[in-house]
């Protein structure tokens, strides 16, 4: 059955409390979830109060003040900080999305700090994505194609079919939008999930991809496709403000007049 | 990969289902509405009527099939023992079906005045 409850070496405890130091003025209170496997600790809550005027104003500045100043055992990742590489992805205030895009101002009281939901936790802020990233490439995201290109050199575009691609190529697979898909939570074993599914409608409607029927095959499954129920946490989600429902949505209806 | 090959029939089937449904619930909406002001003559008689006989076996074997197509994804989505979804969507399907041949052969029996 699909998991409801915790179970019991899941249930989140109260962790420590890490003060502001004295005289700071502008405290926030950061929740960060803590999960340590090697330990056997079930999960807590670490609360970081940090002044506000000495940070960044991005969440993703406080997370590395915390890592730096403050408690340099919190795990999370980071790269580009610019919302471009997708690795700062977490549930911050609730919701799916970047920290390095979501300023701390934004959310009002405390700030709530979790993993992405419903995957397995590695350490802290960490979700291990290995499914997700072997669900992208079950798709198989590159251009497939049997014929010689004309001249034997790159293949052209019209502006109109490249003009198709606006909404899907710009995805960065940080996984907000799979991770929030409660259709995902239950069968993520066998629904693909809107990232990779995305990543799919990319590839089914470029002009010069050639195998087109074959991926739309594919995903003539009831699992694989069709566990999309129109949900809407993935457009909802995205950091980059794209629609991955659109894009299933338009997958099933290619499928529809294939089929009939 | 590969797909299985029947994802896409069972979503048109409950699509098409759906939008026929619309008329069908209105007009069985109207029609129960009704029912207060009949005898049971009158009631009779207009279960009688080609017409209002056809619509009352769509409405019980359409909807009855949608209903089976609706629960049966709510059981994939949820339970993910294989034997046990199974199990369920072979009572629910059982299920519907019995009813669906009940409700028709009421209707017709009504209808047909036997």
């Amino acid at each position: 059955m699909a998991e409801f409850t915790l179970p019991a070496n899941s249930i989140v405890k109260k962790g420590k409390t890490f003060e502001a130091p004295a005289g700071a003025k502008n405290v926030r209170n950061f929740l960060v979830y803590r999960y340590d496997a090697t330990t056997g600790d079930n999960p807590s809550i670490d609360t970081y109060q940090i002044d506000t005027d000495a940070c960044g104003p991005m969440i993703l500045d406080a997370l590395i003040k915390i890592k730096s100043e403050v408690d340099s055992t919190l795990s999370f990742r980071r790269s580009c900080r610019e919302g471009i590489c997708g690795s700062c992805a977490m549930n911050i205030d609730g919701s799916n999305t970047l920290a390095c895009t979501m300023a701390i101002e934004d959310v009002e009281g405390d700030i709530k700090i979790h993993p992405l939901p419903h995957q397995p936790v590695v350490k802290d802020l960490v979700s291990d994505l290995d499914n997700f990233y072997r669900q992208y490439a079950a798709v198989e995201p590159w251009m497939q194609s049997n014929s010689k290109p004309v001249g034997g050199r790159e293949r052209l575009q019209s502006k109109e079919d490249r003009e198709k691609l606006d909404g899907l190529y710009e995805c960065i697979m940080c996984a907000c939008c799979s991770t929030s898909c409660p259709s995902y939570w239950w069968n993520s074993d066998k629904y693909l999930g809107p990232a990779a599914l995305l990543a799919a409608y990319r590839w089914i409607v470029d002009s010069r991809d050639e195998q087109t029927d074959e991926r739309l095959d594919a995903l003539d499954d009831p699992f694989k496709l069709y566990r999309c129920h129109t949900i809407m946490n993935c457009a909802t989600v995205c950091p980059k403000g794209l629609n991955p429902a659109k894009a299933i949505a338009d997958t099933k209806k290619m499928l529809v007049q294939k089929n009939l | 990969m590969s797909g299985s090959s029947h994802g896409t029939s069972h979503f048109w089937v409950q699509r098409l289902t759906s939008i026929a449904l619309i008329p069908l619930v209105l007009w069985f909406c109207f029609s129960v509405a009704r029912l207060p002001q009949m005898t049971h003559e009158q009631l009779t008689a207009w279960l009688q009527s080609p017409l209002n006989a056809t619509l009352m076996i769509l409405v019980v074997s359409v909807g009855l099939y949608h209903g089976k197509l609706g629960l049966q994804v709510v059981i994939e989505d949820y339970v993910s023992n294989l034997n046990r979804r199974f199990l369920m969507i072979t009572i629910v399907t059982l299920l519907c079906g019995l009813f669906a041949v009940l409700g028709v052969v009421s209707v017709l029996k009504i209808s047909l005045g036997a």
